[in-house]
């Protein structure tokens, strides 16, 4: 029920256009479950649960995000250095260390993935890094959603003229460089602090990859507005504004979830690029792709101030897409293009 | 089809002026000027600079000079960071380093993940469908400038095979490593790809005909099934197109080579106004004119394609 005590149509709805289609064979095992409602995300659970690499996914990524977020707190308290700390204390420390090696040569836990030039500890770099790229990977991908359903949802119940006019903005849009357009954007705009230039990032990211997840919410819409549910909310006055988003949008979220979830990896790989040839985060901060570069930078003397960055991300990055391929299977079965 | 040519043509046209007018507003619009630096010029010289350069004119006569020669002259300007040297020099000097690692990259791609995902599409659910599959996974999640390095790594610092940057020409073994770093996620698109389409052809009606009349397994593949299944490998063809573009940029510079995307790179670091704008409009020209040859060649290919 909704807020006003009239029955809440989405909730009834929510289950029916691509389950009664796709999964027949599921319906009619669980044809109790399935009139309540809820079963959908239950099902899809479920069928995500049986997939193994979509588990080992959903694990390291959550594995990966926490570690993220409590590491380098949890590493100044047991060993009482942060991230940034550059050691004076010794000539020998402000070198860079292979990965468990102490000051000596001798084995240590102290640096499990080594220190970089300046002494500082990786694993803490490393840690931090993931804070920075998971962030820019999630508020661009957020941004892009917002962007990308109003517009696909608006084209798309509305349509005729505006449709046909909305889509061929985003066909245009779709053949420029937007890559190309976002260094010039960023180097042309740089702003002059680290937050600044991250805001600006997730800006510029988030409103060049909208694109698709607009042609698959416009796609979704098309095929709903004609419903029965629709038509009921038109005809007890419901606003256009609230069909769209109280009615139609709702009804959209398992597509929208799923490019969603296979949008992150893309953004983050976006954002490790633009950080990589220097136009992403600033120092201080640091994100995995700024890492990447400046390990770049002593490949030949100390490969591990790149190896650690660098596979760091692209066990994300790995985790993610398989994580996104499994959702998509589990939530909808119809769309499996690659 | 000649209509289609024609309108497709009438939208690629405002397009190039979008992304002209796009990169030309936000470098004039960005703060501060290129030649200001961290030393301040007096009056006279900054007013002779303004002259020099016409930024004593009005916004639009700047910017209808800009468009008007590189539309009607195909003129880019003279670069500002690189003295002496026309925007067009630049442009035709780097295009053979770009291009040469660009088309070897596809190609290598092409030959492989074609093969690759027809194997697995063939063998579904073999350790050869698992195996290329997760190879193919890696392929789309290892960032090209981590594998580059790990590749100069293996191949040059450890064993000594190939240079580890610079450009010796064409061709040459310093072709090597970037063509591989580049290809790598090509590769792995490409396989997906070619799986996904092959298994979706090999369960249709006319490749059951064709065995039926007693055809080979290699003619049934080689014959039917690749034609259809191949569809969207050739789709992808025009996306893949931006991201190489994108790709030799980080390929370029991990690789210290003078192409086009290096020089893209330093302009937009230097902020050299004419080369930026000039190689974004001459990239975003390639794309267009590459992406209508790609929908012109898709609907010759597949007759099922009808546009109006």
């Amino acid at each position: 029920m909704s807020a006003d005590g009239r029955p809440d149509h989405d909730e009834l709805i929510h289950v029916a256009p691509e389950m009664a289609i796709a999964e027949t064979e599921v319906r009619s095992e669980e044809a109790e479950e399935f009139v309540r409602g809820t079963s959908l995300w239950r099902d899809a659970w479920r069928r995500l649960l049986k997939n193994k690499l979509a588990v080992f996914g959903l694990v390291v990524v959550v594995i990966i995000t926490i570690a993220s977020i409590v590491g380098p707190t949890l590493i100044k308290q047991i060993f009482g250095f942060t991230p940034d700390f550059i050691p004076t204390d010794n000539v020998n420390l402000t070198q860079s260390f292979p990965p468990f090696t102490g000051p000596n040569g001798e084995f240590s836990w102290q640096h499990p993935m080594g220190t970089d030039n300046a002494g500082r500890d990786q694993l803490a770099r490393v840690l931090q890094g993931g804070q920075i790229s998971l962030l820019v990977a999630i508020i661009s991908t957020l941004v892009s959603l917002l962007i990308g359903v109003t517009y696909g949802a608006i084209a798309g119940y509305f349509g005729g003229r505006l449709d046909n006019l909305m889509m061929r903005v985003v066909d245009v849009l779709y053949s420029l460089p937007y890559v190309i357009l976002v260094i010039v954007l960023l180097s042309m705009f740089r702003s002059q602090t680290p937050r600044g230039q991250l805001i600006l990032l997730f800006v510029a990211i988030g409103s060049v990859s909208w694109l698709t997840m607009a042609r698959i919410v416009r796609g979704q819409v098309l095929s709903l507005k004609n419903q029965e549910f629709v038509l009921a909310a038109r005809a007890t006055g419901v606003s256009a504004s609230g069909i769209i988003f109280r009615h139609l949008v709702p009804n959209t979220l398992g597509p929208v979830i799923v490019y969603a979830t296979l949008t992150i990896p893309q953004i983050m790989l976006t954002e490790a690029f633009l950080s990589f040839l220097g136009f992403g985060v600033q120092a201080p901060l640091a994100s995995w792709g700024s890492l990447a570069a400046e390990g770049i930078q002593n490949i030949g003397i100390f490969p591990w101030q790149l190896i650690f960055p660098g596979v760091t991300m692209a066990l994300t990055l790995f985790s993610l897409n398989f994580l996104g391929d499994g959702l998509r299977d589990a939530l909808d079965p119809q769309m499996r293009t690659v | 089809m000649l209509r289609f040519i024609v309108r497709r043509l009438l939208v690629t046209i405002p397009t190039i002026l979008v992304v002209i007018t796009i990169t030309w507003a936000l470098v004039k619009l960005a703060p501060g000027n290129f030649y200001s630096g961290e030393k301040r010029l007096s009056a006279a010289i900054e007013k002779n600079i303004r002259e020099k350069y016409g930024l004593d004119k009005p916004w639009y006569q700047q910017y209808g000079k800009t468009v008007w020669s590189i539309v009607g002259h195909f003129d880019f300007g003279t670069s500002l960071r690189f003295e002496g040297q026309s925007v067009n020099t630049i442009i035709w000097r780097s295009l053979p380093v770009s291009a040469s690692i660009g088309i070897l990259a596809y190609i290598l791609a092409l030959i492989v993940g074609i093969t690759a995902g027809s194997i697995a599409a063939l063998k579904q659910n073999s350790k050869w469908d698992y195996g290329s599959m997760a190879l193919a996974m890696l392929g789309i999640s290892i960032p090209n400038f981590v594998l580059g390095p790990i590749l100069v790594l293996i191949f040059s610092i450890g064993l000594y095979w190939f240079p580890p940057s610079r450009w010796g020409g064409f061709p040459s073994r310093s072709l090597v490593l970037p063509v591989l770093t580049l290809s790598a996620i090509y590769m792995a698109y490409i396989a997906r790809l070619t799986r996904a389409g092959m298994l979706e052809v090999l369960r249709s009606d006319y490749i059951r005909t064709a065995r039926a009349k007693g055809l080979s397994e290699k003619d049934v593949v080689i014959r039917h099934a690749l034609r259809g299944g191949l569809m969207p490998v050739i789709s992808f063809t025009g996306p893949a197109l931006a991201f190489l573009l994108t790709g030799t940029v980080v390929v370029e510079r991990i690789f210290a080579l003078p192409g086009l995307g290096n020089y893209f790179i330093q302009a937009a670091l230097n902020r050299d106004e004419p080369l930026i704008i000039g190689i974004v409009a001459f990239i975003a020209l390639t794309l267009l004119t590459m992406n209508l040859l790609v929908d012109i060649a898709y609907a010759f290919l597949d007759p099922r394609v009808r546009y109006q």
